[in-house]
């Protein structure tokens, strides 16, 4: 009837698929999202995927245990290369972190409504992200249980952080940007917590559900300043979601290291941060939408969009690369003019060729509609593109050290198999905790799609 | 004998429209104490209650400077006052240096006021409510629409103001929330 | 009481102990008790927990957890080292300090003491400090005219070998402990069956005898035993200039070359500023003192022909590479031109184009010129060189003869060939071999070991480590070490030296003198008094100093009036003065030098030679020198075989490839190193690896060539070589070894030559930009105390390494291991990176120690997020240890590459030895923590102390930094750069100085002079040789 027409009207006004299928009630809604979380019964694939991620988190536990009671010294990394797989995976998920606020704050701002379907579990993506990032500045340290000295506490030494480091920086931007997103998040979470509440059968879950959602009623009042509060913090998120990676960029453009000390690397970090983030958005969306039959809510338009904004961030990324040399020629500095010359041409030229063909080459497939619309192939892009992000940092990180000023000092590195079970580890921990989330919260803003709805309209002029 | 006392009298709508609506005959009838509860943000029901001053984005503002101004302090203070060390032949101010963490600090504060001081004037946590004890109030975050007017209102009269709900469009299942 | 005294009672009053006082007090205490209750508590596994601690009350706590139990634990631990310190005592016997003030021991002062290191037939003066009874560190003896305050590695190291746990600790029968008493029980037997035989059965074999007193007790035990016979072998032993003498003199005359005198100097294969060759630390300092371009006199000028590339070689103003034969050939060729009738003269390319300018050179520097043999060139060499200096009338100018150092100089390799003989022929009934290790390094083709322990029925062995011999012998008596025994020497130029000791015997070990004591029926005399005695008699003799007596030189101490008189000075000073030999006037007799080489050479030759590090292979378990990058190459803990880039080509052999080395019909493997400039067709070989029973650190490492070396070609002979498909990793320490990049050459070590430079000093820094101070948007900081600063003048450096083990002994730097180095993980504080420049086959090669620049503008220490490395108000660049998380970004932004990390825990904190070796004012760095060179901040802080109690500034004579005092050249120059008098202002104020990478704005307080080269116009600039 015309509550249908409206649903067609929304996505005939798009002339792109729309964003949620037509046939939806508030009641509908609600229900359908609410019962994963409350009726669903556990099923076999998930149980096998838990456990498949929290043997990889359990081997984590294993290469961590390890580490702090060899030392550093079990990895590959040495001197003059610092710093190895620890940092380059540190920037790898810190990236990654990034599309969860920015699609909760940008994305709102920019009244993007599409994004209210996938940005529940973005952010929960990007706290587990952010999670699994922060470990590593500490694993790495050759002294980690003195990480706490970073932070300025008060102390009967006087002693205090070193704020003209970066790592420093890192320190308060990445527990800051942390903060912020779990914020961000619970806010979120509050209303829905209250539907669970009240939806829930099981007197436990009401308990719990109901003290989370600390009494939520939906009151006028509230949802007023509710709504400027989350407008606000999503003004907060949008210059913080930027600064993150411009501060881990920091840790190399303050250093006097050739591939390092660059200006462009602030902007290119974060396109490169968007662009991983949204690759792992694909990730975590085309299978979640399939198992729980969630292709109503997240369309093929969502996937699109993002495939869009992969292309994007993708083209900016190159942009950098081809900066780079290119600034090193304008700039004429020999040390960095070499840096270049040895990625293609040196020891690490394969790293180098695979990262141009991961991250430039094969995401240029994005070009073509029909790519951006087959969710099989859009996954595998993401896959392709988060390695290749992974291996850019790599490449940032490894080789320019490897080769610097003085000759006699040139070195390689060669990673460990505790290199490995580390990195692996904590993606595999990222998963463990992504299959949990979505057990027992809401895995998609349900208050958010009631707006989507036409009858959420008020047709009246006031 | 004496009744229990009366919280308010709530009324249930289908659409927000009806809510909306209603809402403002309501404060035209010059009801003040009421409000009403909708499972998604409704536009313009707020000030149709008559809820004016949001004081949020104040708040807000207010965090945020305190903490700019105390994230560049702590750092001039350490690294200049408390315990200054030549440290890369960078003078013991490095201004440009601090301004990183002065960012963060800032944006902390500003978020954290945001979203406590979101909580704080909703007066939240706030475990009991009476209108708890309205059983079809549970759908109020499901797909219902309810206009609670409050007996703490001088123009509050539970047959009046029932007559007057039962009044309304759309208005049905009028009850009465017991303390 | 003297004035300095009661100056020093002001300062600490009681603090004064008397050595006596000290002597009686740990004399009477039980050591080893507790060394039996340390070593159960070093096995308990919660007590190196406890020990592991960094820092006693450290950050650290929480990690091991803090128990009441692990407390009282950790109590009753270092009460056990308390119990150990108090076991090292001083010798029983009077020392006497090198110091002007009262000799006391002030608790935290160390104290220092003049002795000497014997090694490969002469002995290297030393300093050595004392902290509380305890030798720390080994400095060259100032004094002394063979090491004028310089020393070398292999003194530098010998703290370690004292303190080496693998030492053996007893005496020992069948490898059963023994009491020294049983011992000497068991040989009276024995002594009174040879008297019956006069000694025709007993046997002494030692390595190159120079002590005095040695010497003489052989003399008379050979009376006492008049049948019985004395063999002496080193492995690398010096038969050939002996018998070059012979030919040339008829007596076995030594050398001695005056190199601050020579303008220019002909090396036939002479590595003659390396510490392996006699005198060269004295050497190095007079060669460099001809090096400079801003001293009066005018460079000298070095010609190096050689079979492999030595560190003289890189020093070469030309270095020829030539295979053995070719190098006669041309030799031979030099002396013909200059005037020597000597047949077979050849010089074909390069030698050849050679021999003209050469000539011509040391024609017109007759008398100014000296040319030097190679320790291990055939005889005839050495007499040609005789003769050529002879000629070019340089004897009595640059070149003087004095009479041998060892006591008893014969042909080594045909002594030990009889002594075998004899074995064989079983007249050998007792054998005692008093040092060395003859069953590993003489040649397998002798068999000594399996015939010894045939056909002699009782072996003894003295020696320090319970080795290869000592498992073929049934009695080991454990040897004391130069550090805990009295004894004497002499340097190579014949300074007598007494050796005094600093600490007790850690395990009762006996010297040589006291072994032999009971052959010359002196029965348990202690050294002390042998030597003692030994000097009395040489005063009696000398008593009426008679001219004719100061002529023959030997043993001449001044007319005595007393013998303390004559003793107390001598051991203060380190040597008795006046001993020294007189030069003697050699009669050059008419020389045959034979044909010369004939026929064509072998398809491939192998030359052999002692490893720069480990030398014969006796100091095989010492870390450090295994550590030790080798001087050019940069090998660490192998010896690698040395094969030319052409012939690898050619043989297709590349880096770590192992091959067959066939002489004869013996086999060897060997590890293939492609080293640049090693002549074609030509592989060297290093012996003193391959070790079986060297201990836990040197056992196994490398390949053990004394298996194919044989006793006719010892040093140089055809070879077959065939690779096995094999691999063996061999860990050098520098990544590249060229300024060269595929995009053009990065200035690192500036050079030119000394015309270019003298016309335009401009020169060094012309494409070198150093930003100026005024070009920063921040304040500069100021230096008003002092301003520490180093210069390090490339043209002197002999990359000889000295540098690196003396700081490495002075800061407890640790080694990490082979595998650890192959990963790029050493530690040393100081490097000399070595850089080939030009042609791969004939490259020149320069030498760049580098430590830390203590950059003013550090980049290190902005980017630390804890500030464990910050800037002190001297400029210095501080590590604070116990701040630093480990984050080593520090690292990753030094463009020097200078910092060092403990990725692992390094440092052995249980082994009690390396306690007491470690230098107390120095912090012993842990896991995880970053380190780098200080300026030896310790030494610094000293002497601002004592200059502050003297309220005065430093002097620039109070203080030296560890490497600049080993330095045998002089090449490190440290001071105060506020006073522009200061040797290191003035340095830096010349046109030579430049900042390493000062184009990054770093402000380096080290700086360099660039590397002054003095090329022969007539010749091709070695850059663009072949």
């Amino acid at each position: 009837m015309e509550q249908k027409d409206r649903v067609e009207e929304i996505s005939v006004r798009h002339g792109r698929p729309p964003v949620m299928a037509p046939g939806y009630t508030f009641a509908t809604i609600t229900d359908k999202i609410s019962s994963i979380v409350l009726t669903r019964p556990v099923s076999l694939g998930w149980l096998m995927g838990v456990g498949f991620a929290s043997l990889w988190a359990f081997i984590l536990l294993f290469a961590v245990s390890y580490l702090f009671y060899q030392g550093v010294g079990i990895w590959g990394v040495n001197i003059p290369i610092g710093w190895g797989f620890a940092i380059v995976s540190f920037v790898w998920w810190v990236g990654i972190g990034h599309a969860g606020t920015l699609i909760s704050a940008i994305l709102l701002l920019l009244r993007q409504s599409w994004r209210n379907s996938i940005n529940r579990f973005a952010e929960a993506m990007t706290l587990f992200a952010v999670a699994c990032a922060g470990m590593f500045p500490i694993l790495h340290l050759g002294r980690p249980w003195l990480a706490y000295w970073l932070f300025p506490y008060p102390n009967t030494m006087n002693v205090w952080p070193q704020f003209r480091s970066p790592l420093v920086w890192d320190v308060f931007a990445v527990s800051t940007y942390f903060t912020v997103s779990a914020l961000f998040w619970y806010q979120g979470l509050i209303p829905d917590l209250a539907t669970l509440r009240d939806r829930a059968v099981n007197r436990y879950a009401r308990t719990i559900y109901g003290f989370l959602a600390m009494g939520w009623r939906g009151s006028a009042r509230h949802w007023k300043r509710y709504h400027t509060a989350y407008l606000l913090l999503a003004g907060l998120a949008t210059p913080l979601v930027l600064s993150v990676h411009t501060v881990v960029s920091f840790d190399f453009t303050i250093a006097v290291v050739p591939g390092w000390h660059s200006t462009i690397f602030p902007p290119f970090f974060v396109a490169g941060a968007i662009y991983s983030g949204f690759a792992m958005v694909l990730i975590l969306a085309i299978p979640i939408r399939h198992f729980y039959g969630l292709e109503d809510f997240v369309t093929i338009r969502h996937l699109e969009n993002s495939g869009m904004i992969m292309l994007a961030t993708g083209l900016i990324v190159a942009y950098g690369y081809i900066m780079e040399p290119f600034m090193a020629w304008l700039g004429g500095n020999k040390y960095d003019l070499y840096q270049f010359w040895d990625r293609a041409h040196g020891p690490y030229w394969w790293v180098f060729l695979s990262l141009i063909t991961m991250n430039v080459v094969i995401p240029q497939l994005l070009w073509i509609p029909k790519m951006r619309r087959k969710p099989g192939w859009l996954f595998l892009i993401s896959l392709d593109v988060l390695i290749g992000m992974w291996i850019e940092r790599f490449v940032i990180v490894v080789i320019s050290l490897h080769r610097d000023f003085l000759t006699s000092s040139w070195g390689m590195y060669y990673p460990t198999r505790w290199d490995w079970f580390t990195l692996l580890g904590t993606v595999g921990f990222f998963f463990m905790c992504m299959l949990l989330f979505l057990r027992v919260l809401p895995m998609i803003s349900i208050f958010e799609l009631r707006e989507l709805l036409p009858e959420a309209e008020v047709k009246v002029e006031s | 004998m004496s009744r229990v006392p009366v919280y308010g009298l709530l009324a249930e709508f289908d659409n927000p429209t009806d809510l909306l609506l209603a809402a403002r005959r309501a404060h035209e009838e010059g009801y003040r104490k009421m409000d009403g509860y909708s499972p998604f943000p409704v536009e313009g029901l707020a000030e149709a209650i008559g809820f004016e001053r949001d004081r949020m984005p104040l708040v807000v503002l207010v965090g945020g400077l305190l903490g700019c101004a105390g994230g560049y302090l702590m750092q001039w203070w350490m690294s200049a006052v408390s315990y200054p060390i030549n440290s890369g032949g960078k003078p013991y101010n490095s201004w440009p240096a601090f301004l990183v963490v002065t960012f963060e600090v800032t944006i902390l504060c500003a978020a954290l006021s945001a979203l406590f001081g979101m909580l704080g004037l909703n007066g939240l946590p706030m475990p009991y409510h009476p209108l708890f004890h309205c059983p079809r109030f549970e759908f109020a975050t499901r797909d219902r629409f309810f206009l609670c007017i409050e007996a703490s209102d001088p123009r509050f009269d539970l047959a009046g103001t029932r007559r007057f709900l039962e009044g309304l469009s759309g208005g049905h299942g009028i009850s009465e929330v017991p303390y | 009481m003297g004035a300095e005294e009661k100056a020093h009672h002001a300062v600490c009053p009681g603090k004064k102990h008397n050595l006596e006082e000290i002597r009686e007090k740990l004399a009477s205490e039980d050591g080893p008790r507790y060394w039996r209750s340390l070593e159960e508590l070093a096995g308990d596994p919660a007590f190196q927990e406890q020990v592991k601690r960094e820092f006693p009350r450290g950050a650290s706590e929480w990690l091991e957890g803090f128990s009441r139990r692990g407390f009282l634990q950790l109590m009753g631990a270092s009460l056990a080292l308390a119990g150990l310190t108090s076991c090292t005592k001083q010798p029983l016997e009077p020392i006497v300090p090198y110091v002007k003030q009262p000799e006391e021991m002030v608790p935290g002062r160390p104290l220092f003491f003049a002795t000497a290191m014997e090694m490969g037939g002469h002995a290297r003066p030393l300093l050595v400090e004392s902290h509380m009874g305890r030798p720390t560190k080994v400095e060259g003896n100032p004094d002394h005219p063979a090491s004028l305050g310089g020393s070398d590695i292999f003194s530098q190291a010998s703290v370690l070998e004292l303190y080496d746990p693998d030492r053996s600790p007893a005496v020992a029968y069948q490898g059963e402990i023994r009491s020294y008493a049983a011992f000497l029980g068991a040989m009276q037997s024995q002594l009174a069956a040879q008297r019956l035989a006069q000694g025709a059965g007993l046997r002494f074999l030692t390595r190159t005898v120079v002590s005095p007193t040695l010497g003489d007790q052989l003399k008379t035990a050979l009376q006492v035993f008049p049948k019985a016979k004395w063999h002496q072998y080193e492995a690398a032993n010096r038969d050939n200039a002996r018998a070059g003498a012979m030919m040339a003199f008829g007596e076995p005359l030594e050398t001695q070359y005056r190199l601050a005198e020579a303008d220019v100097i002909l090396s036939l294969d002479a590595d003659f500023l390396y510490p392996t060759f006699p005198g060269a630390v004295r050497y190095a300092r007079d060669w460099a003192s001809r090096r400079r371009p801003e001293s009066s006199r005018a460079m000298s000028r070095l010609y190096v022909a050689e079979t492999t590339y030595t560190a003289t070689g890189g020093k070469a103003d030309h270095r020829l590479p030539l295979r053995q034969m070719e190098l006669e050939q041309f030799a031979r060729a030099v002396a013909q031109g200059v005037g020597v009738n000597a047949a077979g003269a050849t010089a074909k390319g390069m030698a050849g184009t050679w021999l003209p300018a050469l000539v011509k050179d040391l024609q017109q520097h007759k008398g100014n010129c000296v040319v030097i043999p190679g320790e291990y060139q055939p005889p005839v060499m050495h007499a040609l060189a005789h003769a050529m200096n002879a000629a070019l009338g340089n004897v009595g100018r640059t070149v003087f003869y004095t009479e041998a150092v060892a006591a008893n100089p014969v042909d080594q390799n045909q002594s030990v060939s009889e002594l075998v003989e004899d074995m064989k022929a079983g007249q050998v009934q007792v054998l005692v071999i008093l040092g060395g290790n003859p069953v590993y390094d003489t040649p397998a083709e002798l068999g000594f070991g399996l015939i010894m322990k045939e056909k002699v029925p009782l072996r003894v062995h003295h020696g320090l480590y319970q080795d290869e011999t000592a498992q073929f012998c049934q009695w080991h008596i454990n040897a004391a070490h130069y550090l805990e025994a009295w004894g004497d020497t002499r340097a190579y130029d014949g300074t007598a030296t007494i050796v005094q000791p600093l600490i007790a015997p850690l395990y009762n070990g006996k010297t040589d003198t006291e072994v032999l004591a009971i052959f010359t029926g002196q029965g348990e005399t202690k050294a002390y008094d042998i030597v003692r005695a030994y000097w009395q008699r040489q005063l009696q003799k000398q008593a009426p100093a008679t001219p004719a007596a100061r002529g023959k030189g030997k043993a001449a101490p001044p007319p005595a009036v007393d013998f303390e008189g004559f003793w107390r000075p001598a051991v203060h000073d380190g040597f008795i003065s006046g001993t020294a030999f007189q030069p003697r006037q050699a009669q050059l007799k008419s020389i045959d030098f034979g044909p010369g080489p004939q026929g064509s050479p072998p398809a491939l030759e192998i030359n052999f030679r002692p490893d720069p590090s480990v030398f014969d292979g006796r100091f095989s378990n010492n870390a450090w020198l295994q550590e030790l990058p080798k001087p050019v190459n940069k090998l660490t803990w192998d010896n690698g075989l040395l094969v030319g880039v052409e012939t690898a080509r050619q043989m297709g052999l590349k880096v770590n490839d192992v091959v067959e080395l066939k002489i004869g019909n013996r086999t060897q493997q060997a590890a293939v190193w492609v080293q640049a400039g090693q002549p074609a067709n030509v592989v060297t070989g290093f012996l003193g690896y391959g070790r079986r029973f060297a201990g836990r650190t040197g056992t196994g490492f490398g390949f053990d060539l004394y298996r194919i070396r044989t006793m006719k070609e010892p040093w140089s002979t055809a070879v077959e070589m065939r690779k096995t498909g094999d691999t063996y990793l061999l860990a050098s320490t520098q990544g590249q070894q060229s300024m060269d990049t595929q995009l053009g050459t990065r200035d690192l070590v500036i050079s030119a030559t000394a015309s270019e430079y003298g016309k335009d000093p401009g020169i060094i820094l012309r494409h070198h930009e150093t930003p100026a101070k005024d070009e920063t948007l921040y304040y500069n900081y100021e230096y008003k105390s002092y301003a520490w600063g180093m210069s390090i003048d490339l043209s002197a450096c002999v990359g000889c390494n000295a540098c690196i083990l003396a700081c490495q002994s002075e800061n407890n730097i640790a080694v990490v291991g082979k595998d650890q180095v192959n990963k790029g993980r050493h530690m040393h504080w100081i490097r000399v990176d070595t850089y080939y420049e030009g042609d791969r086959d004939n490259p020149k090669a320069y030498f760049q120690p580098v430590p830390c620049m203590q950059c003013e503008n550090a980049p290190c220490e902005y980017v630390c997020p804890v500030g464990a490395t910050v800037h002190s108000s001297e400029g210095l660049n501080d590590m604070v240890y116990n701040r630093c998380v480990g984050t080593r970004y520090c690292s990753n932004n030094c463009p020097y590459k200078v910092r060092r990390f403990n990725f692992m825990l390094w440092q052995d904190w249980n082994t009690p030895q390396f306690k007491m070796m470690r230098n107390p004012e120095v912090s012993v760095r842990s896991r995880g923590v970053m380190e780098k060179c200080t300026y030896c901040v310790q030494r610094i802080t000293q002497a601002r102390i004592d200059s502050e109690r003297e309220d005065r500034k430093v002097r620039e004579a109070d203080l030296l930094t560890a490497c600049q005092q080993a330095c045998p050249a002089d090449a490190i120059v440290f001071g105060d750069l506020n006073n522009a008098e200061n040797r290191v202002s003035k340095l830096k104020s010349t046109a030579r100085n430049y900042g390493l990478l000062a184009d990054l704005n770093t402000r380096p307080r080290t700086t360099y002079l660039a590397a002054i080269n003095n090329p022969n116009p007539e010749l091709p600039a070695p850059a663009e040789q072949n």
